[in-house]
């Protein structure tokens, strides 16, 4: 129940205001039953405020399209390949969350994250694997904390300075292979079982449908705590049919992605099955920043100043520090992102792509629903915009299209998810 | 030529009516004019850009708990005035006293220590933050090192009730979705729950429907009878005289009078925001003159007079331009 009433005699002035306040609220503080919720939500994606049901609603259609043309699409084998292969996709696009949030944007997070692949491929010949990856992630830290600095010290724009460091750091890459000594081809292959398996690696189907049951537990219990908690506080809380329907979504999605990952996608000789390593990877990075941003001052500050910089200066937030610091966490999630692709092709090679794989990251990140211009966005849009393009990368080329066919398709698709992200701000401003 | 000369028609209106505040006399009913000092108190400050001399010799007191309204026409140095108060700028000569003793506001945070806050419509809010967010912005309540979203709700709705701001739907909507009167009570709920004992507002009212103007001017009553100072800048002089207490009149970058509410009315105002001067003011007989500026009054001077804040009008016919 509200116990926020507005005033009937407020006139014909506040009922419009009404129209638009129920039109951009989240739907959760208003809406007082199931049906309302749903009645809400609708008419918030009518007027522009997309939330993750567009993206949602996109990737279920592009899976539909691929599907009828390709009944290979939805096997196990190349839906979890397809898992595989978004999975680099999916972490840049948490790590450009970060940057795109304050309003700003990192272009070198491609090859800045293969710069920390060559550094964790080339230390794990000398030091235990947990090393070289902290080594590479250390490197990630150095090199977003240094665009941060640049950008915040020497006011310098983000685009032109990680413009730069997107050409700087793919010639430190292919300069780092060949110093390497184990690059003579031009990439370093992966020489340690463990960094392999964190993308060929497979949970036990046992063990997938144990951690799954574990995830889906943990998240529900929180859901409903902190319901919990809003209710004895006597605040307005969402209906519990409405988080009883997001727990089913989450746990649908869960028993989905157990199944496909414990069918046989071996061949007739060698059995295959469990869920990759990687989905934990992917969901463990989701949730650590997904609680950064979300229920810590860093993260309230970070949406702050995506918003409206100036108040929160005025309120004492430290801009540099809070802007530096996103740098700085964008170029772990890029470090991450790069250690995960390199796993994936087992070598890191001078050919990798970085100009491409930002474009995925952002693509990534703004197909989900986050803003270009800052202050709107969570890791999850990073997420279910990352499978879009994966999906879109995949089916494409299950359908023999030619690597120009997927570039033009997939800029396509992130000038579309551009323009409904203009669009809605510009509706969001008519109001 | 800064300082005005005392023959130049300095009036008198001081009147025991309306000012000293209840709040200012609770410490001395016997009648007297309060002892307690000020909340504020402006002693001939100036301030130049360059050549352009933007305020000069400003003698200009706040009371506890009273509404006081700032006019002037364009130009006439009313924001140059506030960002001094609001610690942005720093004046060139003179003195800021708080509660009777010299303070330097060397930036805005420490004119927001000291309880000074400063509202504006739009720079102060982060629109896709709700109205929560916003409130606790800088100072939010931490739990096991999580963000305390339970009890900062509750007190941010405490607060806006405290106020009487009953118009949101919910206090979990984001601050882009409220209208302009709404932003300005959630600005001035953020300040009250600071704790800010004197409240700046830039033109409240301005591009606000009738409804939504109103909304703000009970809120600046609301204020008031909290006991915390308003310092509000407007244009439109129907919100001066509804919510002021007193009007402090601002004529290129001098001020021409302080009186009051009262003993003004639209018409007197304007004469005096537009000339500098106003013969209707000079036709109150028979009350004790008192300058707001001597000959050789120089910054940290006393306010001649003695009884600052209780609706001295200076006017200085002087310098003109």
């Amino acid at each position: 129940m509200s116990t926020e009433t507005h005033q009937p005699a407020e006139s014909a002035e506040s009922g419009d205001e009404l129209a638009v306040e129920a039109a951009i609220a989240s739907p959760e503080v208003i809406a007082d039953s199931l049906g309302e919720y749903l009645r809400l939500l609708f008419r918030r994606i009518r007027s522009g405020e997309s939330g993750a049901l567009p993206v949602t609603i996109g990737l279920v259609a592009i899976v539909i399209y691929f599907q009828a043309r390709n009944s290979l699409f939805l096997s196990p084998g190349n839906l979890v390949n397809l898992l595989i292969q978004g999975a680099p996709y999916i972490i840049l696009g948490m790590a450009e969350v970060f940057v795109l949030l304050l309003g700003e944007i990192d272009l070198s997070v491609g090859y800045s994250g293969a710069v920390c692949a060559v550094i964790t491929a080339w230390s794990v010949f000398s030091v235990p694997w947990w090393v070289a990856i902290l080594l590479g992630l250390a490197t990630g830290a150095v090199i977003g904390t240094i665009f941060g600095l640049l950008i915040t010290r020497l006011r310098l724009p983000s685009f032109v300075v990680t413009l730069s460091g997107l050409l700087g750091y793919e010639g430190l890459m292919i300069v780092l292979v060949a110093r390497s000594g184990h690059g003579p081809g031009g990439s370093i292959p992966i020489s340690n079982t463990i960094i392999d398996d964190l993308t060929e690696g497979n949970l036990s189907p046992v063990a997938g449908w144990i951690v799954m049951v574990v995830i889906v537990a943990v998240a529900a219990a929180i859901l409903l705590l902190r319901d919990r908690q809003r209710r004895a506080a006597n605040l307005v809380t969402p209906p519990l049919s409405v988080t009883g329907l997001k727990i089913l979504v989450m746990a649908v999605a869960g028993v989905v992605v157990v199944l496909v990952g414990n069918a046989d996608r071996g061949t007739a000789l060698v059995s295959l099955r469990g869920v990759p390593w990687v989905v934990l990877i992917v969901l463990g990075v989701l949730a650590v920043w997904t609680v950064l941003l979300g229920r810590t001052r860093f993260g309230r500050y970070v949406y702050a100043i995506g918003g409206n910089a100036e108040a929160a200066r005025r309120a004492g937030v430290s801009l540099n520090a809070v802007r530096t610091l996103c740098f700085t966490l964008a170029g772990v999630t890029a470090a991450i992102a790069g250690i995960v692709l390199a796993s994936r092709l087992g070598s890191i090679s001078t050919d990798t792509d970085g100009g491409q794989l930002v474009l995925f990251a952002v693509a990534a990140a703004v197909i989900g629903g986050t803003h270009l211009f800052g202050g709107h966005g969570k890791m999850i849009n990073a997420l279910l915009g990352g499978l879009v393009v994966a999906a879109i990368y995949n089916g494409l080329g299950l359908l023999g299209m030619s690597a120009a066919a997927t570039y033009i398709v997939t800029s396509l698709v992130l000038l579309a998810a551009v323009t409904v992200d203009a669009l809605s701000r510009r509706g969001s401003r008519a109001t | 030529m800064t300082t005005p000369s005392a023959a130049d028609g300095a009036r008198p209106a001081s009147s025991g009516g309306r000012a000293p505040s209840p709040a200012a006399t609770t410490t001395n009913p016997a009648g007297r004019p309060a002892q307690e000092p000020p909340l504020l108190e402006l002693r001939g400050v100036g301030k130049n850009f360059g050549p352009v001399r933007a305020l000069s010799d400003i003698d200009l007191t706040i009371p506890v708990g009273q509404v006081t309204a700032l006019v002037g026409d364009n130009g006439a140095g009313k924001s140059t005035l506030i960002k001094t108060v609001s610690g942005i700028w720093q004046p060139d000569h003179g003195e800021i006293l708080w509660r009777g003793r010299p303070v330097h506001l060397h930036s805005p945070k420490a004119a927001t220590d000291l309880g000074i806050a400063t509202v504006y419509q739009d720079l102060a809010l982060c629109d896709n933050l709700d109205i929560v967010q916003n409130m606790f912005l800088g100072r939010e309540e931490m739990k096991y090192f999580q963000l305390d979203e339970i009890s900062m709700e509750l007190a941010a709705k405490q607060t806006l009730a405290d106020l009487s701001v009953v118009t949101v739907r919910s206090i979990r909507q984001p601050v882009g979705s409220l209208s302009g009167g709404q932003r300005q009570a959630v600005a001035v709920a953020k300040a009250v729950m600071q704790q800010a004992q004197l409240v700046i507002m830039d033109e409240p009212t301005a591009a606000l429907g009738v409804t939504q103007t109103r909304v703000v001017l009970e809120l600046i009553d609301q204020l008031s009878s909290r006991g915390i100072a308003v310092l509000v800048i407007s244009h439109n002089l129907n919100d001066v005289v509804n919510v002021a207490d007193r009007v402090a009149v601002l004529y290129l970058g001098r001020l021409a009078a302080v009186a009051p509410i009262k003993d003004l009315d639209t018409g007197t105002i304007v004469e005096l925001m537009t000339t500098g001067r106003s013969s209707r003011v000079a036709a109150t007989p028979g009350e004790p003159a008192h300058a707001t500026s001597q000959p050789g009054a120089g910054p940290g001077t006393p306010t001649a007079g003695g009884t600052p804040g209780n609706g001295t009008v200076g006017h200085h016919t002087g310098e003109a331009p």
